[in-house]
């Protein structure tokens, strides 16, 4: 054993020794430009909106070209353009826009109402383990329910109306909210329950002050799903429904077109769910996130 | 603070010994019944034992009619109907059967919008582009249009459940990509990971929080698509014609007609029983065995 | 009943004049986890006196966070009592605040000036805006953080978070502060600058603080009277003074015999220990 070692040691290879030194005085900077400005194309490219702008409308000018060109039959596929002039017409010289108007309204109510029950479930869950058991049970069990398959009970139940509409429109929302601010509570650090708690904040003001906001993230992920549920349900229950009561909202009209083969129509209401959802989901929301969590941090 | 007080200085003592005997039990084992109501299981299904039986009583007392809320007993009797009689396993089978191909091919799509999504700049843009346009276009709004096009019958139902999920899930699969750290992916290449192998063996288990979100979502906009498409045309749509059942949803929807509201409620049961399957069971045992098994959960 | 005779015998008083701010007196805690039930510390005394920088120290596993949450209001001993100037803690409350080791501990959704004022305002030191900004940008020009009132916490580092926690819980004026391992997950250079600041804001208002730390020399340096516990469970070891120990002594062979003793205390009967139980009680 020795031996080897004192043979390896011998291969070693030997520390070399250098003088020190160290630097009086650094000399300035000749790297030249630190940093180059690109050129204005290469910059105005990098802009997203930009990019994207020219992405819409390159799918606009092939549709455009695809159906013009080829000579699609409008009542399978029409032309962007004749979409767009359905669209232009019913907006301004039809009811289309109260048939929006009918359906944010309906949207409005039934989602704020889904929040308020959410609301009260979850200081329920937070004030008992009875309660909190019982919530997580029921939100386990009703999230998978699509809110649409309630659609008959509730016409048997509120007959063919705004109520129906707004009771599958709760449905929707209520389990996805509370679920998400559930299981944010329930996220909230040790560390900062207990600072709430030092600082003297109980019962409903501690969940205001301290719960709440910190489990916003989780709160709003669950206000962002409940909405693309209650949009998706809306649009489905208007699309049987308007049928039954006559007169609707968005998902009736475009009911009502495809019912007459006006399919242009129908184009034309699908461009209206698209605004309306992106508007909601990219300006509400996104305004929402940039001025809370974003700043704060708590997301990126 | 001018009379800022000042140190009191006290002898100092040292415990020549500590009691050891004296301490008792520095731990103890919670009693089997302490253990028993801490489980979650044992509590909740004492509470929906406690909610049927509440159902039930309060039904029979009130005398509630049956064509507004019906008896749990009539409910679980026209379950056992609906399963025996009236061939709701086939149909819950045949909207299985539409639900899991629209779901893998539209998984596959994705798949395809991801990886180009993730290679080039111009793919990014493109993605983004269609998911913040198409994705909050609810699926079931195209069925008119999927009507039309394929005519009635499972090809339109599966086109629109392909657009329900493939948005969520590239949507999802992409962000969760382009957050991958980017110390994982210089650990990566470091080790000489490159092209596919790098894709599969680092991207998509550090995006895997996101990319599983992204399938949940998917299968919950399926879902809730599926049985909307079936109520909604579920007359026109389901193949009764030729004398095979439809779906889960035309079940809810003819016997809604025929106002046999306990079987409209064995319906919704078997629906609920479906999504918690799904979600709790098979996605809630991905998770355990992936990202919670790797301390990644997603906040 | 040895072992309290032995440490009440152990809690001289003092020569002076002056009372004790807050007395732990045969304090035994427990707590649960899924599967056991753990005493965390065993009949432990001490007194500490207005103006004390009172360190809790010991090895992981001797109850002293768990100790530090007793008197914070968190736990309830299940044996003893814990009295704050005569009378009893039952719940937390804003007369005994305390500084966190985690950085999450400042709220993030408000700024470093909110989260003072927050405190301020909810802990009842005041109701009144305008005197609630006045009182935290002292403590924010305390701190040395001027300049950072309106930043949000999470573009600070984690020595300025710190530093936050420290002017929040200073603002507050409480009987005592109460600081769990605040500099532990620091680098060792901020630790120092800390230690040293810490000890210069006591300086200016002498204020009373119990400080719990694993380090021996953190100890030595910050503190001015040393609880030494032992671990599984916690149980009072020695009680010791350090007020002539300071960051220019730290080489100095005064310095290094108290180390040593303190060292040779913990380590000499080092009880042997159930794996998984160790585990349990770190976490």
């Amino acid at each position: 054993m020795s031996k080897t070692a004192i043979k390896k040691t011998a291969s070693l290879p030997e520390l070399v020794v250098r003088p020190e030194f160290e630097v009086s005085d650094l000399e300035q900077a000749q790297t030249g430009e630190v940093a180059i400005k690109l050129s204005w194309v290469e910059r105005i490219w990098n802009v997203d909106a930009v990019r994207k702008s020219v992405i819409l409308l390159s799918l606009v000018v092939v549709w455009q070209a695809y159906t013009v060109g080829f000579d699609v039959e409008p009542l399978m596929l029409p032309s962007f353009s004749a979409s767009f002039a359905t669209l232009y017409n019913a907006l301004f010289h039809g009811d289309l826009i109260f048939k929006i108007w009918f359906s944010i309204k309906v949207l409005i109510i039934g989602y704020s109402a889904g929040l308020f029950l959410a609301a009260v479930l979850i200081l329920l869950a937070t004030a008992t383990r009875f309660g909190s058991d019982l919530i997580a049970m029921a939100t386990a069990m009703f999230n998978p329910l699509p809110a649409i398959a309630l659609l008959p009970l509730a016409m048997l139940w509120f007959g063919l109306g705004t109520a129906s509409l707004v009771f599958v429109l709760i449905h929707s929302v209520l389990w996805a909210v509370a679920l998400s601010t559930h299981s944010g509570f329930e996220g909230v650090s040790q560390t900062l329950r207990m600072i709430g708690r030092n600082y003297g904040l109980r019962g409903i003001e501690y969940v205001w002050k301290i719960l709440v906001p910190a489990a916003l993230p989780s709160i709003l992920a669950g206000m962002k799903i409940g909405w693309a549920f209650a949009w998706r349900t809306l649009i489905g229950a208007e699309l049987v429904f308007g049928a039954s009561s006559g007169s609707g909202g968005l998902g009736w009209y475009i009911f009502e077109s495809s019912q007459n083969i006006e399919t242009d129509g129908v184009f034309a209401g699908l461009f209206m769910v698209i605004l309306i959802g992106f508007l909601v989901e990219n300006v509400v929301f996104r305004n929402v996130e940039v001025k809370t969590v974003i700043r704060w941090g708590m997301q990126r | 603070m001018t009379s800022a007080p000042s140190i009191e200085i006290r002898p100092e003592f040292e415990a020549d010994e500590i009691g050891k005997a004296a301490t008792g039990d520095v731990a103890r084992k919670l009693s089997l019944w302490e253990r028993i109501t801490d489980m979650n299981s044992v509590r909740k299904l004492t509470i929906l034992v406690i909610v049927l039986v509440i159902w039930e009583i309060y039904t029979r007392w009130a005398e509630v009619s049956e064509l507004i809320m019906p008896r749990f007993s009539s409910t679980a009797e026209a379950l056992l109907d609906g399963v025996f009689n009236e061939q709701l396993l086939i149909m819950v089978w045949n909207s299985l059967t539409v639900l899991v191909s629209g779901y893998f091919i539209g998984l596959l799509i994705a798949t395809l919008l991801t990886t180009a999504a993730t290679m080039t700049r111009f793919g990014s843009d493109i993605l983004s582009t269609l998911t913040a346009m198409l994705n909050p276009l609810p699926a079931i709004a195209l069925l008119p249009l999927a009507l039309l096009w394929f005519g009635l019958g499972a090809d339109a139902i599966i086109f629109t459940l392909l657009h329900s999920v493939i948005w969520p899930v590239a949507l999802n699969a992409h962000v969760g990509f382009m957050s991958v750290s980017e110390t994982q992916r210089m650990v990566g290449r470091n080790y000489g990971l490159r092209g596919l192998i790098y894709v599969a063996k680092l991207l998509i288990p550090a995006a895997f929080p996101q990319i599983l979100m992204g399938l949940k979502i998917g299968w919950a906009y399926a879902w809730r698509t599926l049985i909307a498409a079936e109520l909604v045309f579920g007359g026109s749509i389901s193949d009764t014609s030729e004398g095979t059942s439809g779906g889960l949803g035309w079940f809810v929807f003819a016997n809604q007609m025929d106002l046999r509201i306990a079987h409209v409620f064995a319906g919704l049961f078997t629906v609920i029983l479906v999504g918690v399957l799904v979600e709790n069971v098979i996605f809630n045992n991905i998770e355990n065995r992936t990202v919670r098994r790797w301390g990644m959960q997603a906040r | 009943m040895d072992a309290k005779t032995d440490t009440v015998a152990g809690k001289k008083p003092a020569t002076g004049t002056a009372k004790p701010i807050l007395e732990v007196d045969g304090v035994t805690l427990q707590y649960k986890t899924k599967e056991h039930l753990i005493t965390a510390t065993y009949r432990v005394s001490f007194d500490v006196y207005p103006a004390d920088r009172f360190v809790l120290l010991g090895p992981s596993g001797c109850g002293k966070s768990t100790l530090l949450k007793g008197i914070a209001g968190y736990m309830k001993p299940v044996e003893g009592d814990i009295r704050l100037k005569g009378r009893e803690i039952s719940e937390p409350g804003p007369d005994r605040v305390m500084v966190f080791q985690e950085f999450d501990q400042l709220l993030p959704w408000k700024t470093v000036k909110q989260n003072i004022t927050f405190a301020l305002r909810n802990g009842g030191k005041t109701s009144n805006a305008a005197e609630a900004n006045e009182i935290a940008m002292e403590y924010i020009h305390k701190v040395k953080l001027t300049g950072f009132e309106d930043t949000f916490p999470h573009m600070l580092s984690g020595g300025m978070k710190q530093r936050v926690a420290i002017a929040r819980g200073m603002a507050m004026e409480p009987d005592v502060l109460l600081m769990d391992e605040p500099f532990a997950a620091l680098d060792a250079l901020t630790r120092l600058q800390m230690q040293k600041e810490l000890l210069q804001l006591w300086e200016d208002t002498h204020f009373t603080v119990l400080f719990v730390t694993h380090s021996i020399e953190e100890a030595l340096i910050v503190g001015s009277r040393i609880l030494v516990l032992s671990p599984h469970p916690g149980q009072v070891k020695a009680e010791l003074n350090a007020h002539e120990l300071n960051h220019d002594n730290v080489g100095s062979k005064v310095f290094a015999r108290v180390q040593q003793r303190i060292h040779d205390m913990l380590f000499a009967d080092r009880i042997l220990e159930d794996e998984i139980l160790g585990e349990e009680l770190d976490k």
